[in-house]
């Protein structure tokens, strides 16, 4: 991936090309938030990194500044404007019903989006750039869907679970933000399923399992996106000037039958065709659980058109089928490994410790490179 | 692509207002950035599978195409060897053969290998069994904007019916009588695509699978798509969908029209349009009657 200057062509909007800086990424918390994090450290450009969550970070970050803060739009606002941050990134949505509980992330993804939103609104704002991750279900799964939705698409119908009604409202707030202030870039990433092997979401949970459950009389067609290839899309959103919309979905669209044989099972056809989401509802007790937005993507599939990402200036490291692949590593991998790596906790004496102390020698690093003599 | 891509939104009677606009590129570069084919899947990304299609065409297809239906091809080098080319057909038939005879003409007789990709209702998406195998051989569901990814993009060869439900339905009595061809949204299709139209006529099929009557009662209770009488169906039950009677097949594909005169940008020239598609439809009717008229038998040819 290349990021040398953000000379994206100008698309005609008011936003002018912008040099991420200071950056607020929000979520910090999050495994998004956590890995962008991680990676904006590695990047000398990037003077400053603010992270703020409800929750404590679940990363071990080097230079990121954690701020304990809910979604207050007046401290997220605070914050912005005293740390001068240029660019923000919202990670925080909740795209996964069984992660969350339904008023929670409610909470999260509608009222959350618009405190932050709020926060960044101020006409003497310092932030040039807002990069948000939305998700596919924004599209939702139908019947009379094409077979890739382009980012132009609007969905055919009104969503019909509550995790898809808060993507499409979140989004909404989003345009809304972009019409009141131009002069910011942003940039929406709609992330397909995602496959990794720190991930833990109804998809892979479904995967994970001996013989992998099927509606009966359906094969529908799945695609995925490896998470080092979200991150890394995130992170060509913050160094490149692309507003708009992007898909971001990997190459390759495969039959669940196909991602059933690549990872070495067997579907079990067992989930009726007709009140599926009625017979889910005990399963899920059972400890089976089936979110109300995977129903139809089990029944109908989805694809995404993810060349507009491509167009600009972005390289996925994985195809569908890979990303598969690997998650089939680390099905096998994971009864050999699990519980041998030290969980990392985050104290916070010890951080501000890390960072802050005058004993603590911050300067070996600047040492390490050449000085400019 | 920007162009393409704000035609193709407006086709699916959306508007592309969304907050950035993709950065203008010419055609190749939608092509360019076209997923790439892995070697290793036999399952293409609209889910056709090499495996289940292949062992279809070896086993059924192939007896009804040589020995149920006997079919004769004429005019198979109407059939451009590249680009998109939209094939345009009647169609008959509760459970239709000419889709899978069209499809393996083109198999046996094109001197080029080129899939077929048939365009077909939403309906079997939802319906079990037929979800899973319906795009396993070739089918893919009829939405404009998939439509114009294969003819444009993926350069393709697609088969559309563009009566659609209206000519599936009719009953043996309207048999060879066209119905209207929808509002002519295939000749947009294949006019922003930039493809050629190759007309399709079939005759069979209609004797292949006679429909008397349709309950439409029936249909409402069953939720089925239609519920046709036909000789087999509903008295050998579901099995009776696939009963063919041996009626004798002639296919013919006339010659090639250009869709290059239309003019697209910035609105469809909707005159032109539907005039492309009453000429489409003209020349498959008269096509059609002349083909009847010169069978003396329904069974033998």
């Amino acid at each position: 991936m290349s990021v040398s200057e953000a000379t994206a062509a100008s698309t005609g909007e008011g936003a002018a090309a912008h040099r991420a800086k200071r950056v607020l990424v929000t979520g910090l918390s999050t495994y998004w938030g956590g890995r962008l994090a991680e990676a904006l450290e590695s990047r000398p450009e990037i003077e400053a990194i603010i992270g703020v969550d409800s929750s404590e970070p679940t990363r071990e970050l080097e230079r990121t500044e954690f701020v304990k803060v809910g979604n207050q739009h007046a401290v997220i606002e605070k914050i912005v404007r005293a740390a001068e941050l240029d660019t923000v990134v919202d990670t925080r949505l909740v795209v996964d019903s069984m992660t969350t509980a339904p008023r929670l992330a409610h909470e999260n993804n509608v009222i959350g989006t618009m405190n932050i939103l709020a926060g960044c609104t101020g006409a003497d704002s310092p932030v040039r750039k807002l990069v948000f991750k939305s998700s596919a279900h924004y599209y939702g799964c139908e019947q009379d869907d094409p077979g890739f939705f382009t980012e132009e698409m609007r969905r055919p119908h009104q969503p019909r679970t509550a995790i898809e009604r808060d993507v499409v409202e979140a989004e909404e707030s989003m345009s809304e933000f972009v019409q009141r202030r131009p002069d910011v870039a942003v940039t929406v990433l709609r992330c397909t399923n995602v496959l990794g092997s720190d991930m833990r979401t109804s998809f892979t949970r479904m995967l994970a399992l001996p013989l992998v459950p099927m509606i009966l009389g359906f094969d529908p067609r799945c695609e995925f996106v490896h998470d080092d290839d979200v991150v890394q899309a995130l992170e060509h959103a913050v160094f490149k000037h692309m507003p708009g919309t992007y898909n971001v979905a990997a190459d390759g669209v495969l039959a669940l039958s196909e991602v059933i044989g690549l990872l070495g099972k067997r579907p079990i056809p067992i989930l009726p065709p007709w009140g599926t989401g009625a017979f889910a509802a005990p399963l899920r007790r059972l400890g089976f659980r089936i979110p109300d937005e995977m129903v139809n993507q089990l029944r109908f599939g989805r694809g995404l058109d993810n060349r507009k990402l491509k167009a600009a200036g972005f390289r996925y490291g994985y195809t569908s089928r890979e990303a598969v692949l690997k998650l089939g590593e680390h099905l096998r991998l994971d009864p050999v490994i699990r519980g041998h790596e030290p969980a990392y906790t985050y104290e916070r004496e010890v951080e501000e410790f890390l960072r802050w102390s005058p004993h603590v020698r911050r300067e070996r690093r600047e040492m390490d490179e050449p000085l400019g003599l | 692509m920007a162009a393409e891509r704000t035609s193709l939104a407006g086709t699916s009677g959306t508007e592309p207002t969304e907050g950035g606009r993709s950065p203008a590129a010419p055609a190749e570069r939608t092509r360019e950035l076209l997923p790439a084919i892995e070697p290793e899947r036999t399952i293409t990304d609209w889910g056709r599978s090499e495996r289940i299609e292949g062992l279809l065409d070896r086993t059924l297809v192939d007896f009804l195409f040589r020995y149920w239906f006997r079919c004769e091809v004429e005019g198979i080098e109407n059939v451009p060897a590249e680009g998109g080319v939209l094939l345009v057909s009647n169609h008959s038939g509760a459970l239709p053969p000419d889709a899978a005879v069209i499809a393996k003409a083109i198999r046996e007789e094109h001197s080029g290998t080129r899939p077929l990709h048939i365009t077909v209702e939403h309906f079997f998406k939802g319906y079990p069994g037929f979800s899973a195998l319906i795009p396993k051989i070739g089918c893919v569901p009829a939405h404009p904007a998939n439509v114009h990814r294969l003819l444009h993009d993926e350069r393709q060869l697609v088969l559309v019916f563009p009566e659609g439900r209206k000519g599936t339905e009719k009953t043996y009595n309207h048999r060879y009588q066209l119905r209207r061809f929808g509002r002519g949204g295939f000749v947009e299709a294949a006019a922003r695509a930039e493809a050629k139209i190759v007309p399709v006529c079939v005759v069979g099929a209609e004797e292949a699978m006679p429909v008397f009557a349709q309950l439409n009662f029936v249909k409402r209770l069953t939720g089925l798509l239609y519920f046709p009488i036909t000789p087999t169906f509903p008295w050998l039950g579901p099995l009776g969908m696939f009963t063919y009677l041996p009626a004798k097949f002639r296919i013919r594909f006339l010659e090639p029209i250009d869709t290059a005169s239309l003019t697209m940008e910035p609105a469809p020239d909707t005159a032109m349009v539907q005039t492309v598609a009453q000429e489409v439809r003209a020349r498959i009717q008269e096509n059609l009657d002349e083909m009847v008229a010169s069978r003396e038998s329904v069974w033998f040819g």
